[in-house]
C-alpha cells in the first residue's frame, strides 16, 4: 500500500533501528501480551513511542487478523501506527518460551516491530529488510547466543543495516 | 525452472518479506530461480510483464487479495497462506514445480485451475469481505454525514424539506428538483444537504460492490453495485446490502470457475460473467427478497396502528428497539414513519422518542471505541471520530460501519440503546415539534432534560452492551483461529 508520502532518506543522524536499551535478553512474561507490554515499555522509555495504549491496541488488532508466531521459536508482535516516531526494532529473549500462536509451539525469540503509518518508503526498507534476515537461521542462531545487548545490536546493524 | 511469486500480509511490514526471502532461498537451494513482488509497505516493485511470461508457474503466499491478479491468468498457479511461504516454502516451490510441469507450454489452456486457498477459516475470510466493503464505505459515511450535519448547523434542520419537499412545523415545502435552482432557493446549507444526501445515496451500493469486491476480484464490483443499489430501491437498507453483496461475490466467483471452451474464454470476463452474474444478483434481489420485505413493511405498520392505546413506555420502547435495528433500514422506516405520522396528527411524545432512539447507536458505538479502543478495528475506531457529529444530528446510518464488520454483536447493543432511550423519553413525557435535525433542533424539544436523560440513559446502554458483546464474542474465537492455523502445520 502506498502511503502518499515522499519517500525520504533517513540523514545520518537517525535514530538507530535498535539500541542496547532495546534489548531485553531475559525476557519473562505469563503470555505474548505481558511479553509484548514489557518489551512496549522500553520503546517508550526511549521516546519511539508517544501512547504505550494506543500502540498496544493497534499491535493487538494485527494479532487479532492472525497470530504473528512463525515456526523456528519466532514471535513478531507488530504494527504501523500514529504513536510511533521512527522506524524501531525491540528484541527480547525469553528462555521459558511464549505462546506466539506458531503451529509448532512458544518462542524464544521476540522481535516487537514499530513502524510509523506515515513512514517513507525509505524507512519501510529498513523494516523488510530486517523481515528477510529474520527467516535466516544462522541469524536466529546468532541471536540465540549473543551474550549482550550491545552483541545484539552490532549483529542486527551487520546484518540489516550491514554496516 | 522459473518462478514468480507474489507476498502479501495485513500489516505490509514483516510476514510479506519473510515469505519473500524464504520462498526465493528454497528455489535457490532446489536450483531453480524465483522472483517475488512484494506488495508490502515499502512499494511493490511490479514484476515485469517479461518475468511473468518467462515464469513456469506462480506462487501466491499472501493473507490479503494480491492486487493485479489478473496478469497471471492462464498460469499454473499455487496459493497458500503467508505464513505456510514461510514455514513450508519448499512445499510450495515444489508444488509449484509439479504445476509447471503437468502443463505443456504449447497449451496454456490445459493449466490446472489454482488451488482454493485453505489457510484461512470461512469465519475470518467472511469478516475479511466485510470489512473490505466497510472500509470502502466509511468516507461516504464520514464525508456524507458531517455534510448534513452542517448543513442542519448553517441552514437549520428545516434545510431538509426545503430541499426534497415535505412539511416542517406546518409549512408545506415543494422541494427543489432542479438543481440549478438550489443555490439561489436554498443556498450553501441546501447545497451542503444535497451533496451529503447525494454520498448517503451511495452506502449501500458501495458496501455491496466492495464486499463482492473483496471475494470475486474487480469482477465483483458490477453486480455488487447494481445489488446494492435495488437493495435500497427495495427498501431493504444496509442489511440489504450486505445479502447484495455477498450473493454478488459468490455468484462472480461461481461463475469464475466455470470450464469453458478455450473459444469462448475470451468473452467470459468482458461479457458473459457480468452479464450473468448482474442479472442472477438483480433478478433475486426484487423477485425474492423485495415482496417479504414489502410484506414485513406494510404488517409492522399495521401492527403499530393497532397498539394505539398501549401504554407510552413500552409503546417507546417498542419504537425504540426497532430505530437500532437496522438503522435507517427498512424496520427503522416503519418506526420513523410512525413518529412522523404521530407528529403531523399532533402527538409530539412519540416523535421525540424515535428521534432520541435514532441518536443513540451512533453515539453509544463511539463511546465504545474510546472506553476499549483494543476492541475496535483501525477503520472502525475512525469511523467511531465521526458519529460523535452524525449521531447528535440523527444521523443513525453513522452506526453503519460497526454493524456491517460485525452484525450480531452490535446490533443487539443499538436495540437495546434505542429502546432504553425510547422508553426513558417517553416516561420523561418530552415532546419534539420537527420531524429531524438532531441536538440542532433542542429549541424544538418539550422537557429538554428528560430527553437528554433518555439520550445518556441509550447511549450508555449500547456501549456496555456491545463491549460486553464483543468480550464474548473473544473467547468462542480462540479455537477457530487455531483451527484456522491447521493447515499451515500440514
Amino acid at each position: 500500500m502506498t502511503t502518499g508520502f515522499p519517500p525520504t532518506t533517513p540523514s545520518p543522524s537517525a535514530p538507530a533501528l535498535i539500541t542496547a536499551d532495546l534489548v531485553d535478553l531475559d525476557l519473562t512474561g505469563a503470555d505474548r501480551h505481558e511479553a509484548t507490554g514489557s518489551l512496549l515499555a522500553r520503546l517508550v522509555k526511549q521516546g519511539r513511542v508517544t501512547d504505550a495504549e494506543g500502540f498496544l491496541a493497534d499491535v493487538r488488532a494485527r494479532e487479532e487478523q492472525m497470530p504473528t508466531g512463525i515456526e523456528g521459536g519466532i514471535g513478531i508482535p507488530h504494527a504501523r501506527s500514529e504513536h510511533v516516531t521512527e522506524p524501531t526494532l525491540a528484541f527480547g529473549r525469553c528462555t521459558a518460551g511464549v505462546d506466539f500462536g506458531a503451529a509448532d509451539g512458544p518462542a524464544d525469540l521476540i522481535f516487537l516491530i514499530a513502524a510509523p503509518a506515515g513512514g517513507g518508503q525509505e524507512h519501510m526498507k529498513v523494516l523488510s529488510s530486517l523481515a528477510r534476515r529474520l527467516v535466516h537461521q544462522s541469524f536466529r542462531d546468532a541471536l540465540r547466543a549473543a551474550s549482550s545487548p550491545d552483541a545484539v545490536v552490532e549483529l542486527v546493524q551487520k546484518e540489516v543495516l550491514g554496516r | 525452472m522459473k518462478l514468480v511469486a507474489v507476498t502479501s500480509c495485513p500489516t505490509g511490514i514483516a510476514h510479506t518479506y519473510m515469505a519473500a526471502e524464504a520462498l526465493e532461498q528454497a528455489a535457490k537451494n532446489a536450483g531453480h530461480e524465483l522472483v517475488v513482488e512484494t506488495q508490502g509497505a515499502a512499494g511493490a516493485e511490479a514484476l515485469s510483464p517479461e518475468q511473468i511470461a518467462a515464469a513456469g508457474a506462480v506462487v501466491f503466499a499472501a493473507d490479503v487479495e494480491v492486487r493485479g491478479k489478473e496478469r497471471f491468468a492462464g498460469k499454473p498457479t499455487v496459493i497458500g497462506s503467508v505464513k505456510r511461504g514461510i514455514n513450508d516454502a519448499d512445499g510450495l516451490v515444489r508444488e509449484a514445480l509439479e504445476a509447471a510441469a503437468g502443463v505443456a507450454p504449447a497449451a496454456p489452456a490445459q493449466a490446472p485451475p489454482p488451488r482454493a486457498p485453505q489457510a484461512l477459516g470461512f469465519a475470518s475470510r467472511l469478516r475479511q469481505w466485510l470489512m473490505t466493503g466497510v472500509s470502502y464505505m466509511i468516507p461516504f459515511v464520514a464525508a456524507g454525514g458531517i455534510l448534513i450535519a452542517l448543513s442542519f448547523v448553517i441552514g437549520g434542520a428545516e434545510i431538509a424539506a426545503v430541499v426534497n419537499g415535505g412539511t416542517y412545523e406546518g409549512t408545506e415545502h415543494a422541494g427543489i428538483s432542479d438543481l440549478s435552482q438550489l443555490w439561489s432557493q436554498a443556498g450553501l446549507a441546501g447545497i451542503m444537504f444535497k451533496i451529503g444526501a447525494t454520498a448517503f445515496e451511495m452506502l449501500v451500493p458501495i458496501l455491496a460492490g466492495f464486499i463482492a469486491f473483496g471475494m470475486a476480484d474487480r469482477m465483483g464490483i458490477a453486480p455488487g453495485v447494481v445489488g446494492g443499489l435495488l437493495a435500497v430501491a427495495i427498501g431493504a437498507g444496509f442489511l440489504g446490502g450486505l445479502v447484495a453483496g455477498l450473493l454478488a461475490g459468490a455468484v462472480t466467483m461461481a461463475l469464475k470457475k466455470i470450464k469453458v471452451p478455450r473459444g469462448v474464454a475470451g468473452v467470459m470476463p468482458v461479457v458473459v460473467i457480468p452479464l450473468l452474474s448482474v442479472f442472477t444478483v438483480g433478478l433475486l434481489m426484487i423477485v425474492v427478497f423485495g415482496p417479504p420485505i414489502a410484506g414485513v413493511q406494510s404488517g409492522l405498520t399495521e401492527w403499530l396502528d393497532g397498539l394505539a392505546g398501549v401504554n407510552a413506555v413500552l409503546l417507546g420502547a417498542l419504537l425504540g428497539a426497532m430505530m437500532g435495528f437496522d438503522l435507517g433500514g427498512p424496520v427503522n422506516k416503519v418506526a420513523y414513519l410512525f413518529g412522523t405520522g404521530a407528529l403531523v396528527s399532533g402527538n409530539l411524545t412519540v416523535m421525540a422518542a424515535v428521534m432520541v432512539a435514532g441518536m443513540v447507536p451512533p453515539l453509544g458505538l463511539a463511546l465504545a471505541t474510546l472506553v476499549r479502543r483494543a476492541l475496535f478495528s483501525q477503520a472502525e475506531r475512525q469511523a467511531g471520530e465521526a458519529a460523535w457529529l452524525l449521531g447528535l444530528s440523527f444521523i443513525t446510518e453513522g452506526a453503519i460501519p460497526f454493524a456491517a464488520a460485525d452484525l450480531f454483536r452490535v446490533i443487539p447493543a443499538t436495540v437495546a440503546g434505542g429502546a432504553t432511550a425510547g422508553a426513558v423519553s417517553m416516561a420523561f413525557g418530552a415532546t419534539l415539534r420537527a420531524p429531524h435535525g438532531g441536538i440542532w433542533v433542542i429549541g424544538l424539544i418539550g422537557n429538554p432534560l428528560g430527553y437528554l436523560v433518555a439520550l445518556v440513559a441509550g447511549s450508555l446502554v449500547t456501549t456496555g452492551v456491545v463491549v460486553a458483546a464483543k468480550h464474548v464474542g473473544r473467547r468462542t474465537a480462540t479455537p477457530e483461529a487455531a483451527a484456522a492455523r491447521q493447515p499451515v502445520a500440514a
